[in-house]
């Protein structure tokens, strides 16, 4: 018996209002919590062997510090930041640095990679989930400054666990221009089958809520808001339990795809709208994912580095549906076959959830920091009738949450009609996937619009 | 194509895995065959008010316009050597609402000739299902109503020495027109009255309508702009005319208005893409529709209307894009 609710449950109040808890159109696919709503975070046990990628964040790639069959204690720094906008990256475990090699991430890119062979006394079970994300966590954050929690998210090399990886200490960054004051605690979660967020928010909502407030230390903001998808009861009551009487705020939201945007959740939550083109920065809030702010918790109070992150593993395609606290640099395979393989009829292997996710070809890829779960689907979920004629039915349009019409921007894209295409605000886009899910004629709509913003010629 | 390969040293059969790109699950329900299956499901009150008042001239005249249709589109398609895409039952939707816009008495020629004209020179000229300009079968019957003007005129409605009794009547719109018997509203409404094999009862218009419009396979915006339009002007000409028996509420009960509104006028073909577009799209064609009506030589001005407003469609487009959440991209200079 799933734990979430699988229909939104009204006890928002105001749900329903533009600007108050929800955002205009929007699609609602089925949930899919069920699996591993109720799989508790199981510690992986350490891998024999890791590679650690240079780059795995929004930015520069890391250059190597250690040299090959260099011995490395777990947690020290593999890769330096080369610029403001990149983050350094740690071996999560003990042992000895080989000789770097190549790897194909998800998203189509060969980056480079650190492998490190397991070597010595490893934390692991009970230990690990201690060292990482349990134990005891501080009420009183006063001797925590600003400049010295910012220092340690960017030593730790936090980046945004909620798929974008943007390098956390960028946006901690105090803008003279630009002030904060509202902190946004992403806990939407708002793609199907992934779970991690959710049982993150039930098992260890302390850190969440110590590195919020260290966040909010940070930018100087006034206002925390944790914004949690009303389809998840339990961890609403667990993050209010958590919060007690500090000024951190939960606001349960409507559930509808995608709530987890972050410019629908502080649109819903905060009822501002951000510039297109712009950052949520530019009205005054700062989007942190739960991990994300776990992680931030773990930095500036025990020292630690970003090295460990839990990931759902999900999909009527695995046998073992679980959530995993997994070491970063581990490969997929390996989380597959920890949670029983693949079944006879899996036909899809995402690194995500199945509304932005990317289909993997090599399932020997390593998880990197923003790896938020694998989904594996069947044929039967992905089968599709083939593709016919738009006939402007208009559903697109009723679903976008940027306000966009999808099939006039396909239409110039296929066409390469660049003047039709920014006419229609192409790069307003943020590829959500609602317009192609509710398509009637099975028009690869986010497929075109991504290959239309990429052979946009520049102004 | 599966291979067998060893798994903790037992045997299992790999998966075939493939890649594509996102989103990976689809509202599966929606298909466009299935919007087509629901214009046929909203069209069985028409087509049953048909056959109540007609008997057996709806099922010849209907029955006629759906096979040629089909089988026009099967013929177009082979010449043009594409597959065959009859399945989508978009031809048939065009046939029976081709159909029901005839009227009872026209010869099987009028049927066979509208039907292919409505397919080959409506739809499949401009490259099939999605690529038409405008109403196919609005096409094909306003090519009829100039090559054959008595067999659509007001006189191709009676037969005075008829059987069956409502013929042997001009329609509601005509004898208005004619200074004859205004028909009464109720009459309008259950539909025995002339007219058009689906245009007579304004409820059974009204009720496939409304289904249509919840299922979504129709905007809602568009008929309801026309409601709003036609009665602003015949709202004003009630007031101007108020000794005239016609009022308002017959014009928007009677003649086609409301199977135009709903069924026609509707097709997301030929109309806009935007909630601010079709309001206007909507709004225009109940504005002309009764400028028809009451300024011009026909009685009635549906047919006209649709093939106007349709041209006007990618107009509306062009003027109600919508400004993203967030404001429009700022241009480069501007940042």
């Amino acid at each position: 018996m799933s734990s979430i609710a699988t229909k939104t449950s009204g006890r928002t109040g105001r749900a329903g209002r533009t600007g108050q808890r929800t955002f205009a159109r929007g699609v609602h696919p089925p949930g899919h919590k069920g699996p591993a709503a109720d799989a508790s975070i199981e510690v992986m046990p350490p891998p024999g062997e890791l590679a650690i990628p240079l780059l795995q964040h929004l930015g520069a790639p890391c250059e190597a510090v250690v040299k090959p069959k260099q011995e490395v204690a777990a947690g020290e720094m593999l890769g330096k930041a080369t610029s403001f906008i990149s983050a350094p990256v740690h071996s999560p475990i003990a042992g000895a640095a080989q000789r770097a090699s190549v790897a194909t991430l998800p998203n189509g890119r060969h980056v480079k990679t650190i492998p490190v062979k397991a070597a010595g006394e490893q934390l692991s079970g009970r230990a690990l989930w201690n060292d990482v994300l349990g134990g005891e966590w501080p009420a009183d954050l006063d001797q925590y400054d600003a400049e010295r929690i910012l220092q340690a998210v960017q030593e730790a090399g936090i980046v945004g666990q909620g798929g974008a990886a943007f390098p956390t200490h960028v946006k901690l960054t105090l803008n003279e221009n630009k002030p904060i004051d509202t902190i946004v605690v992403n806990g939407c979660e708002c793609e199907p089958y992934l779970t991690a967020d959710y049982r993150l928010m039930l098992e260890a909502p302390q850190p969440i809520i110590v590195g919020s407030r260290l966040a909010a230390r940070a930018v100087r903001a006034k206002r925390i808001v944790v914004a949690i998808e009303d389809n998840k009861p339990l961890a609403i009551d667990a993050m209010r339990l958590a919060a007690g009487k500090s000024n951190v705020e939960v606001v349960p939201l409507k559930t509808k795809y995608p709530m987890g945007g972050e410019r629908q959740t502080i649109l819903a939550s905060l009822g501002r709208k951000v510039p297109t083109g712009g950052l949520p920065l530019d009205v005054g809030v700062v989007v942190l994912n739960v991990g994300t702010a776990a992680a931030v918790a773990r930095a500036v109070v025990r020292g630690k580095a970003l090295t460990h992150r839990v990931v759902t593993v999900s999909g009527a395609g695995i046998v073992k549906p679980k959530n995993l606290l997994v070491p970063v640099g581990i490969t997929y395979s390996e989380l597959i076959d920890h949670c029983g393989g693949l079944t006879p009829d899996a036909a899809r292997v995402l690194a995500g959830g199945p509304m932005m996710g990317f289909a993997l070809g090599v399932m020997k890829t390593p998880v990197t920091k923003g790896t938020s779960g694998v989904t594996v689907l069947t044929h039967a979920d992905v089968a599709r009738a083939a593709e016919t004629a738009c006939v402007r039915c208009g559903r697109c349009v009723d679903v976008c949450p940027l306000g966009l019409v999808p099939t006039k921007i396909a239409l110039a894209s296929k066409h390469k009609d660049w003047d039709l295409a920014r006419r229609y605000h192409i790069q307003a886009c943020v590829e959500c996937g609602c317009c192609a899910y509710a398509c009637p004629s099975a028009i690869p709509l986010v497929q075109l619009m991504r290959t239309g913003k990429a052979e946009l010629p520049r102004e | 194509m599966t291979e067998t390969s060893s798994n903790n040293g037992k045997e299992t059969s790999a998966p075939s895995l493939h890649v594509a790109p996102a989103p990976h699950l689809f509202g599966k329900a929606l298909t466009t065959r299935r919007m087509m299956l629901d214009v046929l499901i909203a069209l069985t009150p028409l087509m049953a008010t048909a056959i109540w008042v007609f008997h057996w001239y709806a099922v010849v005249q209907v029955g006629i316009c759906v096979l040629t249709c089909v089988a026009s589109e099967a013929a177009f398609t082979v010449v043009r050597r594409r597959s065959v895409s009859v399945g989508d039952l978009s031809a048939v939707v065009t046939g029976v609402i081709l159909g029901l816009s005839l009227p009872w008495k026209a010869g099987w020629h009028v049927g066979v000739i509208s039907s292919v004209v409505a397919i080959g020179i409506g739809k499949v000229i401009f490259g099939g299902l999605g690529h038409n300009i405008f109403n196919p079968a609005m096409v094909g019957r306003a090519f009829v109503t100039i090559a054959f003007p008595l067999a659509l005129g007001s006189a191709g409605y009676v037969l005075a020495d008829s059987s069956l009794n409502v013929v042997t009547q001009a329609t509601p719109l005509t004898a208005a027109k004619q200074g004859g018997a205004i028909a009464p509203l109720w009459a309008l409404l259950a539909g025995n009255v002339n007219g058009s094999l689906g245009e007579t009862s304004a409820a059974a218009c009204l009720l496939g309508g409304l289904y249509l419009c919840l299922r979504r396979s129709a905007s809602w915006e568009i008929p309801a702009g026309s409601i709003v339009g036609l009665v602003l002007v015949g709202g004003i000409q009630n007031l101007v005319n108020s000794h005239e028996g016609f009022t308002v509420l017959h014009h928007l009960l009677g003649g086609a208005f409301l199977y135009g509104a709903f069924f026609i006028a509707t097709d997301p073909v030929s109309s806009p893409l935007t909630h601010k577009g079709k309001w206007i799209y909507g709004f225009i064609f109940g504005v002309v529709v009764m400028l028809i009506r009451l300024f011009s030589g026909y009685p009635e001005g549906v047919q006209f209307t649709v093939l106007f407003v349709n041209g006007l469609a990618p107009l509306i487009n062009r003027w109600t894009v919508p400004t993203p959440v967030g404001g429009p991209v700022p241009s480069p200079a501007g940042k």
